[in-house]
């Protein structure tokens, strides 16, 4: 009874500042016509453009595109992200041959690559889940190295008194005790995933949110675009509500003043 | 009766600085619990982890059962002055991880009745967070039985509990040691702790640390705290202390 109240709770005082704002909108568009129309349309306008949009299947069809990509994109820089961030993490030697290139790498903007994808993987889905895959792999990666540095030496010596091998510390020591930096790169990473999704499709592409996004600048649409920016918002803010979720799950162990409840 | 424990001259220092043990020479025979006392950063702790491998360069030797030490091993377990238990894993899991190999993956058997010797049956489910000292101490005990091993070196593990809950796990491990055939070295800065326990005392010096005194205590368990006989060893030990922490100590210079 208390746990409902308490999320009861939290939810109002979450959707507090969105309420606020949707009525700073919808007073300043529709009752001061502060805006005018194209520079900002008034909430009810873009129930209408999402109700056109549906009419022939579009909006599912660029939600689903960029969802698609996300999930394809996040999944494979986040699994080569805890790949190597682990095997780097292990082996200093190996951070000594990977780590300069990669942090070199890390400093090229994201979209000083899209002309290069482009000219290599073509405009199909390629270049777009690749680019995405690079957003998200770097704080995988950066996370989770130093989550494995950072593990207590303590910890450590309790593995080498049981006599574990290799394999056993790494998977019942170092990964459990970086767990924490683990999961922090996978938010940030999936924040990242949704970021260059955006930049993927303002480039040649025909449908997901980031062509919606384009498309209602080309047409002089500011509706499409909010509709577009909303869903984005709407997406990025549940992705990353179910990763805390998944996050409590695997972290209740932890003492630390976030867990306190 | 043959010698579980052997060190001999062992010395060690830590990179160019000054040696911190010197020449120790020590027996430890099976079955026996040993407690080894000094002057505090006399290098107590520091023997204890060669004894375990855990040190591996130092001067001497260590044999256990007439094997060389060049690492931990499985016959030997080790208890920290801190519990260390992994804070992912409940009381029962983190007992399991104690198991070895096969045990691990086959039944987990005897983890339960570990559990109870510990008196912690019941707490199975718990997470290390939700345990007092006393309670984590005694999971990082059944942990370290788990592994079965003929030979428990504890380092200071009391040594952040309360009185009560001390003496609570000194019985435990009392109890514990009669139903086996465990040799046990305890470091300890507790002098009565070493001597309720302990069938020797070894009294080191100040740095860098030596075999001082090695001190009988011939009293037949189970013991009274209160006994005379270990009243008046209390009274030999103290001064076998006062003397080994005023030995070679240089003189103080003050650099402002």
């Amino acid at each position: 009874m208390r746990d409902l109240r308490s999320s009861l709770v939290r939810l109002l005082l979450g959707i507090l500042l969105p309420a606020l704002l949707l009525a700073a909108w919808w007073w300043s568009s529709d009752v001061a016509h502060y805006f005018t129309e194209n520079q900002l349309p008034p909430p009810e306008r873009l129930l209408s453009a999402l109700r056109e949009l549906n009419r022939q299947g579009d909006y599912s069809r660029h939600l689903l595109a960029s969802l698609r990509r996300v999930a394809l994109g996040f999944g494979a820089g986040a699994g080569i992200g805890l790949v190597l961030g682990t095997l780097v993490g292990l082996s200093r030697t190996l951070e000594h041959i990977v780590d300069p290139t990669l942090q070199g790498l890390r400093s090229v903007p994201s979209l000083a690559w899209v002309p290069f994808l482009l000219l290599w993987l073509g405009i199909d889905e390629g270049p777009k889940i690749t680019l995405i895959a690079i957003g998200a792999f770097f704080p995988v990666y950066i996370n989770l190295v130093s989550g494995i540095r950072q593990v207590d030496r303590k910890l450590v010596e309790v593995g080498e008194i049981f006599v574990l091998n290799t394999r056993e510390r790494v998977v019942e020591i170092f990964l459990p005790a970086a767990m924490p930096y683990a999961i922090t790169g996978l938010r940030i990473g999936l924040g990242q995933a949704w970021l260059f999704l955006v930049a993927a499709e303002l480039i040649a592409s025909t449908r997901g949110l980031g062509f919606l996004l384009i498309d209602g600048q080309n047409n002089l649409r500011p509706d499409l675009m909010l509709v577009s920016i909303l869903t984005l918002a709407l997406l990025g803010k549940s992705a990353d509500s179910l990763l805390r979720l998944v996050e409590s799950k695997l972290l209740g162990w932890s003492d630390t003043f976030g867990e306190r409840r | 009766m043959s010698a579980e424990i052997e060190v001999k001259s062992v010395g060690k220092r830590f990179g160019g600085g000054p040696p911190v043990l010197a020449e120790i020479d020590l027996e430890v025979r099976a079955g026996e619990i040993v407690s080894v006392v000094g002057p505090s950063g006399c290098g107590k702790s520091t023997l204890l982890r060669i004894l375990a491998g855990l040190d591996r360069k130092h001067e001497g030797q260590v044999l256990v059962r007439g094997r060389a030490v060049d690492g931990p091993t499985r016959t030997v377990g080790f208890m920290f002055q801190e519990p260390r238990l992994l804070p992912w894993l409940s009381v029962e899991r983190n007992v399991v991880f104690g198991l070895d190999r096969e045990h691990k993956n086959h039944g987990r058997n005897g983890v339960a009745e570990l559990l109870a010797k510990v008196q912690l049956d019941g707490s199975e489910k718990l997470f290390p967070r939700e345990l007092s000292g006393g309670m984590m101490q005694r999971t990082a005990l059944a942990r370290a039985l788990a592994a079965k091993p003929a030979v428990l070196l504890l380092d200071e593990p009391f040594s952040a509990l309360d009185a009560f809950t001390r003496m609570h796990l000194q019985e435990l491990v009392l109890g514990l040691w009669e139903r086996s055939q465990l040799t046990m070295v305890l470091v300890t800065h507790e002098i009565d702790e070493a001597l309720y326990l302990s069938d020797r005392v070894v009294v080191l010096s100040e740095r860098p640390a030596q075999v001082a005194e090695v001190i009988p205590v011939p009293i037949a368990r189970p013991r009274d705290r209160r006994e005379p006989a270990l009243l008046a060893l209390r009274g030999h030990l103290l001064e076998k202390l006062r003397l080994a922490g005023r030995k070679p100590s240089p003189p103080i210079e003050y650099e402002i």
